[in-house]
């Protein structure tokens, strides 16, 4: 189908953008499109004006920083897996963008584009949540960040005011030494994930997890921390039972209903096993660290 | 009852026009069109490169793809005022001018990595973005099939599009 009747605009400067915006309640930001022009291909989205925010110079590019990679809003998702020095400070960016849809689709939709729609179950909303990243949020009142854990508030529903643009995203990089592992399950290849699981963990010299961080995405109408396994995780040497204990506080995360073709026990089940196996997987390739 | 309907029918659409201009297979073009115009019916309807497809216009089956500044994208998720400025290449470009075939076009014909045709334009055209890209191609099983997974075909049953892929390889010098 095609969409209905919209305006367009083509602003250069972050404020132009951002006046647009103010000026008009049923105006809204396109970065990529690969969500929101299937959306108004079927007409379920059917926006006043399109304020096309990738001739802002402001807004395009990567920067690492010693603690964070800033991700400008216009980052496509192809560079941000392919982009060397995210790799060299945070390998596990790569390996979750591996899963999300495919190349001609992560060609053109922007990282903060994804972080904006909140899919519960898709990847990038999980790696911010995971890593404790967050978000700059720009309106005409000024800017604010937004902790990843705010930021996502329920399906599809952001912090994010309807006049405020997502100028960037903070994905912080791993510690010296820290494992990192994702995996999701799918039916297709290139799917959302029906559950996805991500771990970044660290050592101490007794090969105790000194931390530990674990998220889902596809079991909530957000994507969750898994503050209770990380808990039962931490201090251990992360053996089978350690591993049983964390899968069974992690049961009550899973409040996504039964749906036709996934039920909640299924849900749950794949969630247990992910957690096994990324723990294990960012175990092995943690390096054991010296602990004051 | 008789209709009564004329007052309410606008004398002017009220889908606005705008000017877009972009490189298409080496060629400057410049058009006014509807701002809601995708790219894919830019280059079908108002360019009549009609070997461009058009599946299902939500970003699934992948038969639209062509290259947008040299990169593999969706021509139905692209408005074609997005693409302002772009260059954009399309099949139609693919083949040499006296009609030889592209590497890649051969190999599907020799390996018949084709049936009614319809996917094929967009199989093709991410094909030949990725052959483009510098770096050794990942030509195990699951290297292509990751490749393709991005392209339906309800036809071939996949197998002669993965072998037509490793012999365009060899026929690029790229095995
Ligand atoms: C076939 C297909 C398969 C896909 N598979 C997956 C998958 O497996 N996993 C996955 O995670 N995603 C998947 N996607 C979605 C894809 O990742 C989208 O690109 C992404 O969700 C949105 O990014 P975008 O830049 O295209 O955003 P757009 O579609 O342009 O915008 C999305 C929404 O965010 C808002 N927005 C965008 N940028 C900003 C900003 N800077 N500030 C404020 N608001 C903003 C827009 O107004 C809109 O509401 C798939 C898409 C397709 C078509
Ligand atoms: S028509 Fe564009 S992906 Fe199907
Ligand atoms: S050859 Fe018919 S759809 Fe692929």
């Amino acid at each position: 189908m095609k969409p209905s009747i919209f305006g367009y605009q083509a602003p250069t400067s972050i404020d132009e953008a951002i006046s647009i915006l103010a000026g008009d309640p049923d105006a809204v930001v396109l970065a990529g499109g690969q969500t929101l022009l299937p959306a108004m291909n079927f007409r379920a989205a059917n926006p006043s004006t399109l304020v096309d925010i990738q001739h802002v110079a402001d807004l395009r590019g990567i920067e690492v920083g010693a603690d964070v990679i800033v991700v400008k809003a216009m980052t496509r998702h192809r560079e941000f897996e392919l982009d060397a020095e995210v790799a060299r400070v945070n390998p596990l960016v790569a390996e979750v963008m591996q899963h999300v849809a495919h190349v001609p689709i992560r060609n053109r939709g922007t990282v903060v584009g994804s972080l904006c729609h909140a899919d519960p179950s898709a990847e990038m909303p999980l790696l911010l949540v995971l890593l404790g990243g967050s978000v700059i949020a720009q309106g005409p009142s000024g800017q604010r960040e937004i902790a990843a854990e705010d930021f996502f508030q329920s399906f599809l529903t952001t912090a994010r005011e309807r006049d405020e643009i997502i100028t960037e995203a903070r994905f912080p990089v791993l510690s010296k030494g820290a494992g990192w592992a994702f995996d999701e399950v799918t039916r297709r290849h290139g799917d959302y994930a029906i559950v996805g699981v991500g771990c970044v963990l660290s050592l101490d010299d007794g090969g105790r997890a000194s931390r530990v961080q674990l998220a889902a995405c596809g079991i909530a109408d957000t994507p969750v921390r898994l503050n209770e396994a990380e808990n039962t995780l931490t201090g251990t040497v992360l053996g089978a039972s350690d591993l049983d204990a964390a899968v069974a506080a992690s049961a009550a995360a899973v409040t996504q209903p039964d749906e036709t073709h996934v039920s909640q026990t299924y849900r749950r089940r794949a969630l247990g096993t992910l957690i096994r196996r990324m723990v294990t997987t960012a175990a092995q390739r943690a390096t054991q660290m010296e602990t004051a | 009852m008789a209709r009564t309907m004329k007052a309410a029918i606008p004398d002017r659409s009220a889908d606005a026009e705008v000017d877009v201009s972009m490189t298409v297979n080496g060629e400057a073009v410049s058009r006014s069109v509807s701002v809601r115009m995708l790219l894919s019916d830019f280059l079908r309807h108002e360019l009549g490169l009609t070997g461009t497809h058009v599946g299902c216009e939500h970003g699934v089956c992948g038969c639209c793809t062509v290259l947008l500044n040299g990169r593999a994208g969706r021509s139905c998720l692209t408005l074609a005022v997005q693409a302002n400025g772009y260059d954009i290449r399309t099949i139609e470009s693919v083949a040499a001018a006296d009609g030889t075939l592209h590497p890649v076009q051969q190999a599907f014909k020799e390996c018949h990595g084709l049936q009614c045709g319809y996917c094929t334009p967009g199989m093709v055209m991410n094909i030949v973005a990725r052959f483009e890209e510098p770096g050794k191609l990942d030509l195990s099983d699951e290297g292509i099939r990751d490749l393709l997974s991005g392209n339906l075909c309800r036809c071939t049953g996949y197998l002669n599009i993965i072998a037509a892929v490793r012999r365009a390889a060899e026929l690029l010098g790229r095995a």
